[in-house]
C-alpha cells in the first residue's frame, strides 16, 4: 500500500530537480504566508466582498494587471534561465527536456497569461472611463472572464510542480504534441489552461464590442471616440473572429489525445499540417490583437505629452482597421517552407508586406504629432518614444521575413526569434508599460515616482537592444531556435554571452519597477493625485477624480468635441462653464459570487481532464452547469441604486479635498 | 444628428442603458463567434472527408432516411419556435408555453434520431477513432447535436422561469435570444445536411 502511494506520488508530483523542490517550498511558503496574513489582519471578508465577488470594471482591471505582473515575473525567470543555459557552450544548468519545458512555458505564459491579461486590465480600466460610461455592457460576464483567465493561468502553472510541464513549444505542434510523442499530462495542462482562459478572452471581446457600440456618452460619435477606445474596438473585432478558431483547434487536439481521434495524427488519415494552419489562423491575428491596443496607448500618450492633438486621427483609425482585416490574410507566412507552392507563398508574402503600409502611416502620425509639440519626458512618454526605433527594427526585419524565398533561410532561426521579440517587447510590452504608468493615477490615486521609473526604463531599453540585436546576427550565423546547447566550434559564444547580459539588464529593469511601485506606495501621500488630471489629459477619464469613484461619473457627460475634456478645460479657462445636470440616483450592478465559484468548477473540470480522472471532471462540469442555471434564475435582481444624496456626499468628499 | 443625440440622451437618462438591447446585441455577436466555430469545424471536415484510411466513407455509412427525418424535425421545430415568439408578442403566455413544448419535443426527436444514428455507426464498426474522416464527422455533427441539447436544457429552464415570472422585458428578451439561437442551429443544419450528408453520398 505504502509503495503504491509512493509510486503515485512520484508520478503525480514532479521530482528530481532541485529547482522544482525549491518551487514546491516557495509555493507552500507563499500560500501559508497569504493565509496567515489574511487571517491575522482579519481580511478574508474584505477580500471576498471587495475583490473576489466584485463586478466593478476598475477592480477587475486591477486584478488582471496584478496577475499579469506575476506572470511577467514567472515568464521572465524562464527567459533568464534559458539565457543562462545559452550564455556559453556546454552549460549543464538545464537538461534538454527541462529546457524544452521552459521555452514552452515562457512563450505560452508571455503571450497568453501576461500580454493578454495586461491588455484586458487596461481595457477594463480605461475604456468605460474614456467613453463616459458607468460600466461595461455585461459586468457579470466581465468578472467571469477575469476568473476564467485566472483559473486557466493557475492550471497551466500548476504543471510545473504537478504532473510535468508541456514541452512541445508554445503552439504545441503535432505530431510532437500527440499522445504518441508526448504521453505525459503536460500537453493536457497546456490545452486546458489555454482553453479555459480562452473562453474568458472571447467573452471579453464580445463585452467590449457591445460596450463601445452601445454605451458611449451622448454626443460621442464614432469619429469623436478616443483613439485608445478605437484600438480596443479593432482588437476585440479580431478577438471574436480569431478566438473561436483557437477553441476548436485545442478541442480537436484534446479529442486526439483523450478520445483517440485522428485529426492531427500521422496515421489513420490525420493531417498534422492542418493543425499548423488552424493554430496560425488564430495565432497571427493574435499578434495584432495584442499590438493594436498598444498602438492606441502610444497615440494617447504621445498626443498628451506633446500637448498637441493627435496628427491624422482618421488615418490612424483606418490604419488600425486595415491592420485588423489584413491580419487574417497572413497566417501562412509562418510556414513558407510547408511546400504549398509559389502561388500560395506569393499571396501570403504580399499580404504580409502590405501590413507595413498602415503601420508606416501610424509611425509617421506619431512623429508628426511630436513635431513642434511641447514634449515633457515623463515615464509614459519615454516608453512611447523608445517604442518608435524599436518598432522600426521589428517592422523592417518583419518585411525581410515576409519575403518567401529569403524566409527559407531565416525560418526557425534566431533571426526570427529576435524579430518577434522586438515586435512583442518593443511594440507590446513597452506600450502596456506606458499605459500602466499613464493610467496608474486613475487606478490608485497617486502617480508613480519618476526617478526609479527612469532607471527601470533605461535598464529595460538598453537591455532590450543588448539582448536582441546579437540574436539577429546569430540567426544569420546559423543558430536555430529551441536549441538547448551548442559547441565551441560554432563561434556563437561571444554574441550569446552579450545577449544573456542584455536579458539580465532587462531583469534589473523589472526589479526597478517593483521598487518603483513599493516606493510609490510608501510615499503615496506625497504623490497623491489631487487634480484627477495629472498629465493634462485630453479624454474623459481625466475629468473625474483619481481614483475614479465606484460609479465613475456622477452625471453622464455630454460630449461635443473629439478631445472633449481638453476643449472643456479651454472653455473653463475662458470662464465658460457647462451647465451640470442634477445628480440623480445611479443604477449599479450587484456583486456576485457566481463568476468566482463557476471558474473554480472550471478549474476542477480542467484538472480532471488533464489526468483523465472522471471523479474530478464530472463534478466539475456539473458545478459549471449548476452555476449557469443559478445565474439564469437569479439574473432578475442583479442591480441596485446608489441614492442621489450618497452620490452628492461622495462627490463633495472627493472634490472637496482638491 | 442633433435629434438623434437628443433622442439618445432621453432614452438613457441616469446613464442607464436598456439592458435588453445590450443583451440582444451581445447575443448576436456571440452567434458570430459560433459561426466561426462551426466554420472551422466545417473546414476541418472538408479537409479530412476523403481521409478514410481504408475505412468506410460517407457513401457506405449514411442512412439518408434517418437524416431526412432529422431534417424535417429540426426545420419544423424552427418554425414552431417562431410561432412561440409570435404568441409571446401577442401576449399569450399559454400559446408561448405550448409552442415551446412542441419545439422541445421536436428537438428531442432530432437528438433521439441523431443518437440512434451514431449508435448504429459505432455498431457497424465506424467509430470516432476509425479514421480522420470519422473523427471529423462525429465532431462536426456532434458539436451541432451538443448545441441542440444545450438549447433544449435552456428551453426547459426558461419555461420554468416564464411560469414563475410571467412575461417581463427580461423573460421576453430571453425567449427572443433562445429563438434566435434555435434558428441559427437550423441554418447550421442545412449546411451540415449539404456538406456532410448530400455531398457524402453523392
Amino acid at each position: 500500500m505504502l509503495d503504491k502511494i509512493k509510486e503515485f506520488a512520484s508520478t503525480f508530483f514532479v521530482t528530481g530537480d532541485p529547482m522544482i523542490y525549491g518551487a514546491d517550498v516557495s509555493i507552500a511558503l507563499a500560500m501559508i504566508g497569504i493565509v496567515f496574513v489574511l487571517t491575522y489582519f482579519k481580511k478574508w471578508g474584505w477580500l471576498w466582498k471587495n475583490w473576489l465577488t466584485t463586478v466593478d470594471h476598475k477592480k477587475v482591471g486591477i486584478m488582471y494587471i496584478l496577475a499579469a505582473i506575476l506572470m511577467l515575473f514567472r515568464g521572465g525567470v524562464d527567459a533568464l534561465l534559458m539565457r543562462l543555459q545559452l550564455a556559453t557552450p556546454d552549460v549543464t544548468l538545464l537538461h534538454p527536456e527541462h529546457y524544452n519545458q521552459i521555452f514552452t512555458t515562457h512563450g505560452t505564459i508571455m503571450i497568453l497569461f501576461m500580454a493578454m491579461p495586461l491588455m484586458f486590465g487596461l481595457f477594463n480600466i480605461a475604456v468605460p472611463l474614456q467613453i463616459g460610461a458607468r460600466d461595461v455592457a455585461f459586468p457579470f460576464l466581465n468578472a467571469l472572464s477575469f476568473w476564467l483567465f485566472f483559473m486557466g493561468a493557475m492550471l497551466f502553472n500548476l504543471s510545473f510542480v504537478i504532473g510535468g510541464s508541456p514541452d512541445a513549444g508554445w503552439l504545441s505542434y503535432p505530431p510532437l504534441s500527440e499522445l504518441q510523442f508526448s504521453p505525459g499530462v503536460g500537453q493536457n495542462f497546456y490545452i486546458w489552461g489555454i482553453q479555459i482562459s480562452g473562453i474568458g478572452s472571447l467573452a471579453t471581446g464580445i463585452n467590449f464590442i457591445v460596450t463601445i457600440i452601445k454605451m458611449r456618452a451622448p454626443g460621442m460619435t464614432w469619429m469623436k471616440m478616443p483613439v485608445f477606445t478605437w484600438s480596443v474596438f479593432s482588437s476585440c473585432v479580431i478577438i471574436i473572429f480569431a478566438f473561436p478558431i483557437l477553441t476548436v483547434t485545442l478541442a480537436l487536439l484534446f479529442l486526439d489525445r483523450f478520445g483517440g481521434g485522428h485529426f492531427f495524427t500521422l496515421d489513420f488519415g490525420g493531417n498534422p499540417m492542418m493543425y499548423i494552419n488552424l493554430i496560425w489562423m488564430w495565432g497571427h491575428p493574435e499578434v495584432y490583437i495584442v499590438v493594436i491596443p498598444a498602438f492606441g496607448i502610444y497615440s494617447e500618450v504621445i498626443s498628451v505629452f506633446s500637448k498637441k492633438k493627435l496628427f491624422g486621427y482618421k488615418s490612424m483609425v483606418y490604419a488600425m482597421f486595415m491592420i485588423a482585416i489584413l491580419s487574417f490574410f497572413t497566417w501562412a507566412h509562418h510556414f513558407f517552407t510547408m511546400g504549398s507552392g509559389a502561388d500560395v507563398n506569393a499571396f501570403f508574402a504580399i499580404s504580409t508586406m502590405v501590413i507595413a503600409i498602415p503601420t508606416g502611416v501610424k509611425v509617421f502620425n506619431w512623429l508628426f504629432t511630436m513635431y513642434r509639440g511641447k514634449i515633457t519626458f515623463k515615464t509614459p512618454m519615454m516608453w512611447a518614444i523608445a517604442f518608435i526605433p524599436n518598432f522600426l527594427i521589428a517592422g523592417l526585419t518583419g518585411v525581410m521575413l515576409s519575403v518567401a524565398p529569403a524566409d527559407f533561410q531565416f525560418h526557425n532561426s534566431y533571426f526570427l526569434v529576435a524579430h518577434f521579440h522586438s515586435a512583442l517587447i518593443g511594440g507590446v510590452v513597452f506600450g502596456y508599460l506606458a499605459g500602466l504608468y499613464y493610467w496608474w493615477p486613475k487606478m490608485f490615486g497617486f502617480t508613480l515616482p519618476e526617478t526609479p521609473g527612469k532607471w527601470a526604463f533605461w535598464f529595460w531599453n538598453i537591455g532590450f537592444y543588448v539582448c536582441f540585436i546579437p540574436q539577429y546576427s546569430l540567426g544569420l550565423m546559423g543558430m536555430t531556435r529551441r536549441l538547448s546547447t551548442y559547441g565551441w566550434d560554432t563561434g556563437w559564444q561571444p554574441l550569446n554571452l552579450v545577449s544573456t547580459v542584455g536579458a539580465f539588464l532587462m531583469g534589473i529593469g523589472f526589479l526597478f519597477q517593483v521598487l518603483q511601485i513599493l516606493l510609490g506606495i510608501k510615499n503615496f501621500r506625497k504623490l497623491k493625485d489631487t487634480t484627477g488630471d495629472p498629465w493634462g489629459g485630453h479624454t474623459l477619464e481625466w475629468s473625474i477624480p483619481s481614483p475614479a469613484p465606484e460609479y465613475n461619473f456622477a452625471t453622464i457627460p455630454q460630449v461635443e468635441e473629439r478631445d472633449d475634456w481638453w476643449a472643456e478645460k479651454d472653455k473653463r479657462a475662458k470662464g465658460i462653464f457647462r451647465k451640470q445636470p442634477p445628480i440623480e440616483a445611479i443604477h449599479m450592478p450587484k456583486n456576485s459570487a457566481i463568476p468566482f465559484i463557476m471558474s473554480v468548477f472550471f478549474f476542477i473540470a480542467g484538472f480532471g481532464f488533464v489526468f483523465g480522472w472522471s471523479i474530478f471532471y464530472i463534478p466539475g462540469l456539473i458545478g459549471v452547469a449548476i452555476c449557469m442555471i443559478c445565474r439564469s434564475f437569479f439574473s432578475y435582481d442583479g442591480d441596485y441604486y446608489i441614492p442621489a444624496d450618497e452620490v452628492k456626499r461622495t462627490e463633495a468628499a472627493i472634490r472637496g479635498s482638491v | 444628428m442633433a435629434q438623434a443625440a437628443a433622442h439618445h440622451s432621453h432614452d438613457h437618462d441616469h446613464g442607464h442603458h436598456d439592458p435588453q438591447e445590450l443583451k440582444m446585441l451581445g447575443f448576436w455577436i456571440f452567434l458570430v463567434t459560433d459561426v466561426i466555430l462551426f466554420s472551422t469545424l466545417f473546414a476541418t471536415f472538408v479537409v479530412l472527408r476523403n481521409s478514410t484510411a481504408g475505412g468506410p466513407g460517407g457513401a457506405e455509412l449514411f442512412n439518408m432516411t434517418g437524416v431526412i427525418i432529422e431534417t424535417f424535425l429540426l426545420l419544423t421545430s424552427s418554425f414552431t419556435s417562431g410561432l412561440a415568439v409570435l404568441a409571446m408578442n401577442k401576449g399569450s403566455m399559454k400559446g408561448l408555453i405550448n409552442w415551446l413544448i412542441v419545439t422541445a419535443i421536436l428537438g428531442l426527436g432530432f437528438i433521439g434520431f441523431e443518437v440512434y444514428e451514431f449508435v448504429e455507426l459505432v455498431h457497424e464498426g465506424a467509430n470516432f477513432g476509425t479514421s480522420a474522416f470519422l473523427s471529423a464527422f462525429f465532431t462536426l455533427v456532434g458539436t451541432h447535436g451538443l448545441h441542440v441539447s444545450l438549447g433544449l436544457v435552456w428551453m426547459i429552464g426558461l419555461m420554468f422561469q416564464l411560469k414563475k415570472r410571467g412575461l417581463t422585458p427580461e423573460t421576453k428578451g430571453k425567449v427572443s435570444a433562445l429563438s434566435l439561437y434555435w434558428h441559427f442551429l437550423d441554418a447550421v443544419w442545412i449546411f451540415l445536411l449539404t456538406v456532410v450528408y448530400l455531398m457524402g453520398v453523392m
